[in-house]
């Protein structure tokens, strides 16, 4: 695999078994599907609402549809992917019920990955310096940030057990590794599996 | 990155005629049409294996010079910015091909060709053709060139309109298409136009029902189906671009005459049609347009292996993006490996023919893509 990936390319890449047929919601230039289809031969298919990424996927070779993450999972037949992944990209979806309730219903497997608001670095921001909180994982300011969901590691837990969505597997990310110790404090991002 | 772009040299219109009687076409209508000829034009190589041929569809008014230059011409053909050395349809790789549809004029049997039965121009003897019809014909020519499968079909407008038919039609003979600003059928908007356009040519005293061809053409009302046409071709933005209320004269005229740059840009158009386009032709293959229903699950009946690249622009009000967009459900429904854009175009339907640029981006990477296969490491 190649040695520049990021931390959850790597571990989503990691997650999905060879031959899937995986749709990235929100895939941006398509870096990730790209990894998946070279690395694990995924059938890979992309969402994005960016003219510019849609340019820069289809430029790797890769199939994505023009259009936003709401309207984008309507109509696919059910469980048309072993995968469908929301990575980094939950934080900026209006109709959270809508498109997880689609996500789990067009795809076997959910691979949900976002930023920990409860990292210990949000909370001292917000504890000792009253501000909202910038950091590494979450490095928008109020006015500019994309996005309108903001979540801990234990409201997700939380989420999934009122949906009845299996977790399968979480893997907490620090800045340059996994970690494990108190992961709602110390993990930057996680990535959920879940299943319904 | 990539190779400069070049122009086609001079090239020539080919003609290639079939269907002589008794193995006429067999038309939607019911009734059969024969001989047909087709006029095409080729560009690039067709390499040994005849994997590397690329049809491309022309919209209404189009015809089958698509690029390069007719000896003495100044203009060069109608996609000539998309098809060359280097350019999206890079004839140093593809094998392109254009055909003039059935029905047309401009090279292939049509209303105003001669009818071997009376020796007379058919007029309106033609029959009534569908897009369908005009597939079937060119199927005829890409089996003559000796192609089993497309490497692509692609074309804007009624092209696109042609490319998923031929999706329909012959899903084994095309490896990809490419619809741009079209959509699964005529919406009555669509229809509507077509028949302002077309009850302009009929309320034309010249057009003496179709039989006008030893005498006067029918020209004011076909100038007039083009000048409505024209409208629905540019955006509200377009317009104020290009003409706001300029006028072309200091002052108002106060007469009926044409004060305004955009009414004389109109009379233009529509002038210069009449002279390169048959009256009748207008209303056979607006009709054919009119009859197109791909709707549902007509496009894709069963499984099939086609890689699509759909395409629209953002300000096309008269094939709006919600119409691409039905083409796309069809796809997801079906699991076809496809590709949609958007591109944020202010030229309305105009733009399949001006944004060369966002469309080369996409197209030139999507036909790679194809032609060195699946396989995204390779």
């Amino acid at each position: 695999m190649s040695e520049k990936a990021s931390l959850d390319y790597r571990i989503i890449t990691d997650i999905v078994e060879p031959n899937s047929r995986v749709l990235d919601l929100g895939c941006g230039n398509g870096d990730l599907l790209y990894l998946l289809a070279k690395v694990k031969n995924a059938l890979v298919q992309g969402i994005e609402i960016s003219e510019e990424a849609v340019y820069q996927c289809v430029e790797k070779g890769l199939s994505v549809f023009h259009s936003d993450i709401d309207s984008g999972l309507t109509d696919y037949p059910d469980k048309s992917f072993d995968y469908v992944i929301l990575n980094q990209s939950l934080q900026e979806v209006k109709k959270i019920d809508l498109v997880m309730d689609e996500t789990l219903r067009v795809g076997s497997k959910a691979i949900i990955g976002f930023s920990n608001f409860a990292h210990i670095g949000a909370r001292f921001m917000m504890f000792f310096r009253g501000k909202a909180p910038i950091t590494k994982s979450l490095p928008y300011r109020w006015f500019d940030t994309p996005n309108v969901r903001f979540l801990s590691i234990s409201d997700f837990k939380d989420y999934c057990a009122v949906k009845g969505f299996k977790i399968l597997q979480v893997r907490y990310l620090g800045k340059k590794n996994e970690v494990s110790f108190w992961p709602n404090l110390f993990a930057l991002n996680a990535i959920f599996v879940i299943q319904k | 990155m990539t190779l400069k772009a070049e122009n086609i040299g001079l090239v020539k219109q080919q003609y290639f005629t079939f269907g002589e009687p008794p193995d006429e076409l067999k038309l939607d209508s019911g009734k059969a049409l024969g001989p047909i000829t087709l006029a095409f034009e080729t560009y690039g190589e067709l390499n040994a294996d005849k994997t590397n041929a690329i049809l491309v569809v022309h919209a209404l008014s189009g015809d089958a010079h698509a690029a390069g230059f007719h000896e003495g011409d100044k203009d060069p053909g109608w996609w000539n910015d998309m098809i060359g050395p280097g350019k999206a349809l890079d004839t140093g790789k593809y094998f392109v091909i254009c055909s003039n549809c059935l029905g047309g004029c401009r090279g292939s049997t049509g209303p105003s060709s001669i009818n071997p039965q009376t020796n007379k121009p058919y007029g309106l003897n033609f029959p009534v053709i569908t897009i369908a019809d005009m597939v079937r014909a060119q199927k005829h020519l890409i089996d003559h060139l000796g192609i089993k499968k497309l490497l692509c079909v692609i074309g804007g407008s009624m092209g696109g309109m042609q490319v998923l038919q031929w999706v329909a039609s012959f899903p084994k003979s095309v490896q990809s298409a490419i619809p741009i600003a079209c959509a699964l059928k005529h919406s009555p908007q669509q229809i509507a136009f077509d028949e302002v356009g077309r009850q302009a040519v009929m309320a034309d005293p010249a057009w003496n029902e179709g039989n006008y061809y030893e005498g006067e053409k029918p020209e004011r009302g076909l100038a007039v189906a083009r000048m409505i046409g024209h409208i629905t071709y540019m955006s509200d933005k377009s317009m104020e671009e290009k003409f706001s209320r300029k006028l072309k004269d200091k002052d108002y005229s106060f007469k009926f005459t044409t004060d305004f740059e955009v009414e004389g840009y109109l009379r233009y158009r529509g002038d210069n049609f009449v002279k390169r386009f048959d009256a009748n032709s207008y209303l056979y293959v607006t009709k054919a347009m009119d009859y197109f229903d791909l709707s549902g699950a007509k496009l894709i009946p069963r499984a099939i292996d086609v890689r699509f690249l759909v395409i629209s622009f953002k300000s096309d009000w008269l094939y709006p993006s919600y119409q691409s967009q039905d083409i796309v459900r069809q796809l997801k429904i079906r699991g076809v490996d496809a590709t949609y854009c958007e591109i944020n175009s202010t030229y309305g339907h105009d733009a399949f023919l001006l944004e060369v640029e966002e469309e080369t981006r996409l197209i030139k990477h999507f036909l790679k893509k194809t032609f060195h296969g699946y396989n995204i490491a390779r």
